[in-house]
């Protein structure tokens, strides 16, 4: 393997003992793994393993009955989606929840909402701070939009995009907030060969370049095997497996839960 | 040509050139008889900044509140005890707390938003609409203890020259409307209305974006009541000329709403076209019936006819163009523009 950009480093993101349930229905239990630093961590497991839902934990859009989280070292007692975004974490969403009436290249503006800090008064007079910073935010838009190769349709309303290219601007919104580690929930779920091999290239583009953490959910066992540096499987909201491609592959409780299992 | 604002291109800058022309040089030259000025461009004016309001709360910020004009009456009556009370305050400084005062009213009566939404937070809102005039007119310091009912407004003073003809009141309300259009543009096509409009459409990505709904919602409350207070205390003090809660009640607010809807969901020029649709549909209803059918239609059924083609209006446009009338004016631009390339 060629020499990394971003070496891997020491752990960044540390689940602990993390438990969820919904009523009587536990959709996690007792749930532990990390996540290195410039890595790419792959969550797989069958429908209902509850992955969405440590997604959805680590993020704060849940709140786990038992457990921590803890980000660069530090225990986040309070969860939120807001709290986690300004932390720098940032996230895509499995049923795509893109703000579809504004333009791609609005959608991505708002991912810049924590390197925006002039207040309205500022944008309604178009003081000197607010145009200084609206530029600022468009360049580093207009950029990314340039890397996910959507220059086309950066002014069309997002909801009459095909669901491929709306899944690209989710991408494009989560990095335009210069997240640290982006949390990706299904990003090829419901798309072709094609569009899938697209995307793998575009998640290993910006690890690579720019050394972001990802932590993606998938169906796919040849693309996340393909992709990532390690693997959590879950099962039942349990660890089953945890490690990299190759090891998971030749775990048998994986197999098991894969390919089902004689009684 | 240097664009002054940065997202407004150079058609955007023309057009406002040439409105402003029309607006203050073309029409008050040629334009001599003051039931045009009374009747017709101050109310127009007046409930367009009141719809720019409603636009920003929900058009812009996706949360269903009706109430405009409890908050217009809001501005209205600050304003009256303010130049009542208050010796030597300017007119336009009377209007800016006037809105001031609305806004801490839509802080108060926006803080439902953070709990409920769509359907339930329209009834929620409406308490605004009732309390406001309640406490109008239950306490009689709001009214002057005026025991009739109806006060006559104070005549506008600015600088020490009474602004009392039609058209000077006309030209007031260019002077006031104009620049508060041009910042709602500014804010809704600048960070803040992104803000807004992400809360709108997706609230839970918005949030993983950090932005944050308490102070987004909010601030969107208190900016849209702001535009109503002001559009309250200009529609008492130039149309009206009188300060009387009834003429804030709910049916107003309903106006607004439509106003809202027929010109197009998050729009700024859309507040324009739906408050004028609105107020000048009834005009047209009335002229057809004198002219055409010389009085033989009788002006109930006129009346009648007026809402029936409101309420199936509304419906198409809720189902066909939710951006509205805006959004055609567009599609009939580019139609045209398309036409001339060809030739």
């Amino acid at each position: 393997m060629t020499e990394r950009n971003f070496p891997i480093g020491g752990p960044v993101l540390e689940v602990k003992n993390i438990s969820l349930s919904f009523g009587g229905v536990k959709a996690i239990t007792d749930t532990s793994f990390n996540v290195l630093e410039h890595e790419i961590r792959a969550i797989i497991g069958p429908n209902g393993a509850g992955k969405s839902s440590m997604l959805n934990c680590i993020n704060g859009i849940y709140k786990p009955q038992v457990g921590s989280v803890t980000y660069k070292g530090e225990e986040i007692k309070k969860v939120t989606p807001n709290i986690m975004a300004q932390k720098g974490i940032s996230r895509t969403f499995q049923n795509l929840a893109l703000f579809k009436r504004m333009s791609v290249l609005d959608n991505i503006l708002v991912g810049r909402k924590l390197h925006t800090t002039s207040n309205f008064m500022e944008v309604a007079l178009q003081l000197p701070k607010a145009k200084r910073e609206e530029k600022v935010n468009r360049d580093r838009c207009e950029e990314i939009v340039e890397f996910l190769e959507i220059e086309d349709i950066k002014n069309t309303p997002v909801g009459k995009l095909p669901y491929g290219l709306q899944k690209k601007v989710e991408l494009g919104r989560a990095l335009a907030t210069d997240a640290n580690l982006i949390l990706l929930d299904e990003p090829m779920a419901g798309m072709n060969v094609e569009e899938k091999r697209e995307m793998c290239r575009f998640i290993l583009k910006v690890n690579d370049e720019i050394g972001t953490t990802m932590v993606l959910i998938e169906h796919d066992m040849g693309v996340v095997m393909d992709i990532s540096d390690r693997v959590v499987v879950l099962d039942y909201g349990k660890v089953i497996g945890d490690g990299t491609p190759d090891e998971v592959r030749a775990n048998q409780r994986v197999i098991d839960a894969y390919l089902g299992v004689e009684h | 040509m240097k664009p002054i604002f940065m997202t407004y291109t150079r058609g955007d800058l023309i057009n406002l050139a040439i409105l402003l022309i029309v607006g203050v040089v073309i029409i008050p030259m040629t334009v001599s008889s003051g039931y045009w000025y009374t009747s017709i461009l101050i109310p127009w004016l007046c409930l367009a900044l009141a719809t720019i309001g409603q636009q920003i709360i929900m058009g812009y910020t996706g949360q269903l509140a009706l109430g405009a004009a409890g908050f217009m009456a809001a501005g209205a009556f600050a304003c009256f005890n303010l130049i009542l009370r208050v010796p030597g305050i300017p007119f336009v400084g009377a209007l800016l707390i006037s809105g001031l005062i609305a806004a801490a009213f839509g802080i108060l009566f926006g803080l439902p938003s953070l709990r409920v939404r769509g359907i339930y937070l329209m009834v929620a809102t409406l308490a605004s609409q009732f309390f406001i005039i309640w406490m109008i007119d239950k306490f009689g310091w709001f009214k002057n203890y005026d025991s009739s009912g109806i006060i006559t407004a104070q005549d506008i003073v600015i600088m020490g020259k009474p602004f009392t003809s039609p058209i000077e009141m006309y030209l007031v309300i260019v002077a006031v409307v104009t620049p508060m259009t041009l910042i709602a543009m500014n804010m809704a096509r600048g960070s803040t209305g992104r803000n807004w409009m992400s809360v709108r459409d997706m609230d839970i990505a918005a949030e993983s974006m950090g932005v944050s709904l308490l102070k987004t919602k909010l601030q969107a409350f208190a900016i849209s009541s702001f535009y109503c207070g002001v559009a309250g205390a200009l529609f008492a003090f130039t149309y009206l000329k009188s300060l009387e809660p009834v003429a804030f009640d709910i049916k107003l607010s309903f106006k607004v709403l439509f106003m809202v809807i027929l010109g197009g969901l998050g729009t700024i020029n859309g507040a324009f076209i739906g408050a004028g649709f609105i107020l000048l549909f009834p005009v047209l209803l009335n002229y057809i019936g004198n002219n055409v059918f010389h009085g033989a239609i009788d002006a109930t059924i006129i009346s009648a006819i007026e809402q029936v083609v409101f309420g199936v209006l509304m419906i198409i446009f809720m189902i066909y163009e939710p951006l509205g009338m805006a959004k055609l004016w567009e599609t009939i631009k580019i139609k045209i523009a398309g036409l001339f390339s060809k030739k």
